[in-house]
């Protein structure tokens, strides 16, 4: 479980990027941190496993502060996938990639083999265990990235803007992956702008704005309220904005899912056509 | 980092950020020339508050200590080598003497970053680019000085976000011996070499398809004309080599060690 109890963060260049943020989230959960850029999500993220700590309040990872433990110990429980998977490839290959955390954790060899052959194999990778992680392309590099952080079978995955730069199918296949992931008791967090992944995921949604969280709650009541919208600077999932528009036709303006729609939309035509 | 944050220009305005950069640069290297002139530690601790009043009025105190304060580790090992080095391997004529010159070549260090701090401090990438263009250095010279220039705080920044992703998996930078802990960095240095790589084509591209280096000949909005500050900051320099040259000449420099009590070891 994770608490962040009152927490402000300032920057060493007079940011202020969280002005008292207090959150729980519990084990097994899957949240969603939403809001424009500059929001402070991925600070507040970055308060998990301890890369960033408060400057006021604390946040305690199953009951320990981050201030008391190093990353390293964190990360260990907290694992933290970045945007930009270049950020942490170096290794020779992909194997070597996955294993570099294990390692560091002091897994013995037996171990590591055993979880790299398993971590390529759930992320589809097992046909590059020898390849340079330079020579993948960019969805598969932000596989390798994954990969190297699932390897060591964390107890919460954050990950951060997931979706960028991947196409339909990847997406789509990250999400079923990550509802996989939370269907097995880990929690996952993930900070993202895409609302339309959001409401296919339907997670809890985190809505930040100016380093404040201004709601909290279902994807399905946050997403479908146009003043939140608005004041955090994301637009409603596009069959939301259809239903907002069919508000009149007495149809409920709080859907989020394309086939609660479409049953909501036969359902309609069956009454008029009666 | 922090080395780093000290060179990082702020547009602000004072009358020394508005001194012709070309004649800053000639103080610049007057300081280099003369902080190499001596190896005593007096002199040198003139130069360093000789330069204080040149902080005050460009208003950049803080970045400037900022800078300093990155320094001190260089300085500390500069200091540690000179001392332990003189120690087993120089003939001196009592620990006091030695003290003194490792203290100063400490010192001489600070000095330099002192000067050239105070030039990058006040002098705008912009600035620095046409001073080299009106003293006929090249284009493609000036250009990718500039351009490196300028993409320091990005490399730095890069640097961090690199290190906060090693660290997430696990990565302990201060752990182990030096050995280990220098190949601790290899995680971090070979993304964010690769990245400079990449980023490098990218731009490379980005210029070609904006017609880089079609005409030959330039002109520029802004022309750098000296005024009389900057006569005055030339007169100084001038002034600063020449009594340095005779104080370094023809003035015997008193050591430390005349005005303490000596040292027990």
């Amino acid at each position: 479980m994770i608490e962040v109890k009152d927490v402000s963060f300032k920057y060493p260049t007079g940011v202020e990027a969280l002005k008292g943020v207090s959150l729980t989230v519990k084990d097994g959960e899957f949240v969603a941190v939403m809001g424009q850029n500059g929001a402070g999500k991925t600070t507040l993220v970055k308060q998990f496993n301890g890369l960033l700590k408060p400057t006021r309040g604390e946040v305690l990872v199953d009951s320990v502060s981050t201030r008391d433990v190093s990353v390293a110990k964190l990360a260990r429980k907290v694992g933290f996938v970045f945007q930009n998977p270049d950020h942490q490839l170096f290794s020779e290959t992909v194997e070597e990639e996955i294993a570099f955390a294990l390692r560091n954790f002091g897994f013995d060899e037996a171990t590591i083999e055993r979880r790299v052959t398993w971590a390529l194999n759930l992320l589809d990778l097992t046909e590059y265990r020898k390849t340079s992680p330079f020579m993948l392309s960019g969805g598969e590099r932000k596989r390798v990235a994954l990969a190297s952080v699932l390897a060591w079978d964390p107890s919460v995955v954050i990950l951060d803007e997931p979706t960028i730069g991947q196409d339909h199918r990847q997406k789509e296949n990250l999400r079923q992956f990550i509802v996989q992931l939370n269907g097995q008791g880990k929690t996952v967090v993930v900070v993202t702008h895409d609302v339309e992944f959001v409401a296919e995921c339907n997670p809890r949604v985190v809505l930040m704005t100016d380093g404040k969280v201004i709601a909290d709650g279902e994807a399905k009541r946050i997403l479908t309220d146009t003043t939140l919208a608005l004041r955090a600077s994301i637009v409603p999932p596009q069959i939301t904005q259809i239903f907002l528009g069919l508000g009149e036709f007495g149809l409920p303006t709080d859907v989020i899912d394309v086939s609660e729609a479409k049953r909501i939309l036969l359902d309609y035509l069956e009454g008029v056509n009666r | 980092m922090s080395v780093f944050e000290g060179f990082r220009f702020r547009h602000v305005t004072s009358p020394i950020h508005r001194l012709d950069p070309r004649v800053k640069f000639l103080y610049v290297l007057a300081m280099f020339v003369v902080a190499l002139f001596f190896i005593e530690f007096l002199p040198l601790l003139v130069l360093f508050f000789l330069q204080i009043p040149f902080v005050l009025v460009a208003g950049v105190r803080r970045e400037w200590l900022r800078s300093l304060r990155g320094a001190v580790f260089l300085v500390t090992m500069i200091f540690v080598f000179n001392f332990v080095f003189g120690y087993f391997y120089r003939t001196y004529s009592s620990s006091a003497v030695l003290l003194e010159y490792s203290l100063a070549m400490a010192l001489r260090f600070l000095v330099l970053v002192e000067s050239f701090s105070i030039f990058f401090l006040t002098t705008s990438p912009d600035h620095l680019s046409l001073a080299l263009e009106q003293s006929h250095v090249p284009y493609e010279f000036t250009f990718a000085f500039t351009t490196a220039v300028r993409f320091v705080p990005v490399l730095a920044e890069e640097a961090q976000t690199i290190m906060d992703a090693q660290k997430a998996r696990g990565l302990e930078l201060e752990r182990g011996n030096f050995l280990k802990r220098v190949r601790n960095y290899i995680p971090i240095l070979i993304p964010l070499i690769v990245s400079a790589i990449r980023r490098s084509l990218e731009l490379a591209e980005a210029m070609e398809s904006r017609a880089w280096g079609a005409t030959d000949k330039r002109t520029n909005l802004y022309v750098l004309k000296m005024k009389k500050g900057d006569l005055i900051l030339i007169i100084l320099s001038i002034v600063l080599l020449a009594v340095a040259v005779y104080v370094h000449f023809f003035v015997t420099i008193p050591s430390l060690s005349t005005f303490l009590p000596p040292l027990p070891f």
